[in-house]
């Protein structure tokens, strides 16, 4: 009986035994808050997992692969594309992106393409482009194909997109840490984090959690203070900007 | 030493700042202009969301103009009179502005009505003060006077309109009507393009009135300090889009580069001051000429719409 023969009989068998939801899967993050402070320049965090077996369950043939998708606060996105018009570039076309998250992270174990096949990865929207779909996921919009790709191109350019195939590391065969790297130009907000759990291309387990990103202390204040009192922030400026300046004139009056 | 700010919500180089807004503050210091067609774009150029940045540069160019009047108002170089009537005018002009620039909005076109009128106003404005900088330079060079003297009853026929007014100051017996018509096209133009309108009221006192170039500069800069102190509040009251950690950066680059730029403004002849003037004001309108026929590396942008944040 060659190895091969060996891995599908334990493969069936592990089928056979262990039920779908064997597995379990635990996670806990470095931290459920990022705070944004006058030095902010942006900040990291750590998604740490187990993969917990029911003590009986046989071991799975395949590996575990693990994909950590992190979804910003979603917004409404205007893509535009400049075409030219006699000698002139003017923006011509648009397409509206409701409720896209403007900040989206996914990382794996190894690249998504050997985690599981291309159909999967588009129904369970894993992978960059499958992932910035809204849930309902209706886009049949006639030419919406290039200005989605733009989307994406242009918030991964901006680092506020990124994919990254090696972004977990398995500690042990079933303890796993993912970093997750929040740009400075992240919106705030409520991000969610999807963890699934994948073996032989299907999904085993999958586990949420979420953090916040929020501004504190002075950055907090001044923001409220713009929006709930704003006739008084107006005026605070105005004056401090014509303080400003006379205080200029006065420093600097050498006559 | 990077900070972040609050409203733009995102983190910038303190001395980069700094160092942009210094730089512009001598340039409006210099030629008494606000200097906002400058600082606006850089800001922009530096991934500042443009409502921030238009409305943030409007409490810069208020303290920035604010410096420049109290130096000019010292050396008795300023008209109010002549002053009081522009931004009479002025407030006019910027509420039809606003009424254009949001029924633009709706209709879609604001990014490019903008860019256009940009590039138009720019070039024109620079290309026609360069021609004139230039040939006026060349009479010098042969002897001739640089600039025809204004002689007793010689003046253009717009200045003979009703209503006459004297503007001792600026040695003007003008008509109240083109002066403020004036000043009602540039707030039109300031509120639909976000800058002050200081480098037209500049060149068209100049050239339209004769009024005298030392008064010139404190003038459009008093006109300029009380529109912008009012954008400044009207801003925040209808956008909140107003940095405060951004703008009183821009203000300590701002108000000491234009001390400098105001005490510069002393020791440059006419000249000179109108050809870099000139050249200054072609080159912001070619930079944005490019934009408009260069092939674009990326033909798509990302925008988020108003109201969002």
């Amino acid at each position: 009986m060659s190895w091969r023969r060996l891995a599908i009989l334990a493969a069936m068998l592990a089928a056979a035994c262990a039920p779908a939801g064997a597995e379990t899967l635990i996670a806990a993050l470095s931290t459920h808050r990022i705070a944004i402070t006058s030095n902010y320049t942006g900040d990291q965090l750590t998604v740490f997992g187990l993969v917990e077996r029911e003590g009986r369950t046989a071991a799975r043939a395949d590996p575990y692969d693990i994909v950590v998708t992190v979804r910003g606060p979603p917004r409404m996105l205007i893509v535009r594309e400049k075409e030219r018009v006699g000698p002139l570039w003017i923006n011509r076309q648009q397409r509206r992106f409701a409720d896209r998250p403007i900040f989206l992270s996914v990382s794996s174990n190894r690249p998504i393409d050997e985690i599981l096949s291309p159909d999967a990865a588009r129904r369970e929207r894993v992978g960059l482009a499958n992932a910035q779909r809204t849930p309902a996921g209706r886009e049949f919009e006639f030419g919406i194909g290039p200005y989605r790709d733009a989307l994406i191109r242009i918030l991964e350019e901006k680092q506020l997109y990124s994919q990254d195939e090696r972004g977990v590391t398995f500690l042990s065969p079933t303890l796993f840490s993912a970093p997750i790297r929040v740009p400075a130009t992240a919106p705030t907000g409520s991000y969610e984090i999807e963890i699934v759990l994948y073996s032989g291309g299907a999904a085993l387990a999958r586990q949420t959690t979420n953090f916040e990103v929020i501004k504190t202390g002075m950055e907090q204040s001044l923001a409220s203070g713009a929006h709930e009192q704003p006739l008084l922030y107006g005026l605070a400026t105005a004056a401090l900007a014509l303080l400003f300046g006379w205080l200029a004139t006065t420093i600097f009056r050498r006559d | 030493m990077q900070i972040y700010l609050p409203i733009a919500e995102l983190p910038i180089s303190v001395l980069l700042v700094l160092g942009l807004s210094g730089a512009v503050g001598f340039i409006s210091g210099l030629f008494g202009v606000g200097g906002g067609f400058l600082l606006t774009p850089l800001l922009i150029f530096l991934d500042i969301p443009p409502a921030v940045a238009v409305a943030t540069v409007a409490a810069q160019v208020a303290g920035s103009s604010m410096t420049g009047v109290l130096t000019y108002w010292r050396r008795k170089a300023l008209d109010f009179k002549l002053g009081g009537v522009l931004v009479g005018g002025g407030i006019f002009g910027t509420i039809m502005g606003v009424l254009f620039f949001n029924s633009m909005r709706r209709l879609g076109q604001l990014e490019l009505v903008i860019t256009l009128a940009y590039v138009t106003l720019f070039t024109c404005i620079g290309g026609l003060m360069l021609f004139d900088a230039v040939r006026a330079a060349l009479r010098d060079r042969k002897g001739k006077p640089a600039r025809l003297r204004r002689r007793a009853g010689m003046h253009p026929p717009w200045m003979g309109l009703p209503w006459r007014m004297r503007f001792y100051r600026s040695q003007l017996y003008a008509s109240v009507l083109p002066i403020a018509g004036l000043a009602v096209v540039i707030g039109f133009i300031g509120a639909v393009l976000g800058v002050g309108g200081g480098f037209i009221l500049v060149p068209a006192l100049l050239y339209f009135f004769r009024v005298p170039p030392a008064v010139v500069v404190g003038t459009s800069l008093f006109q300029i300090l009380v529109t912008m102190t009012g954008a400044t509040v009207l801003h925040a009251v209808t956008n909140q889009s107003v940095d405060i950690v951004l703008a009183i950066l821009l203000l300590i680059g701002g108000v000491i580069g234009a001390q400098f730029g105001g005490r510069a403004a002393r020791n440059l002849n006419v000249g000179s001051f109108r050809l870099l003037l000139a050249l200054l004001i072609l080159s912001v309108g070619l930079r944005f000429a490019i934009d408009l026929f260069v092939p674009p590396a990326e033909p798509y942008s990302v925008v988020m719409p108003e109201g969002t944040r």
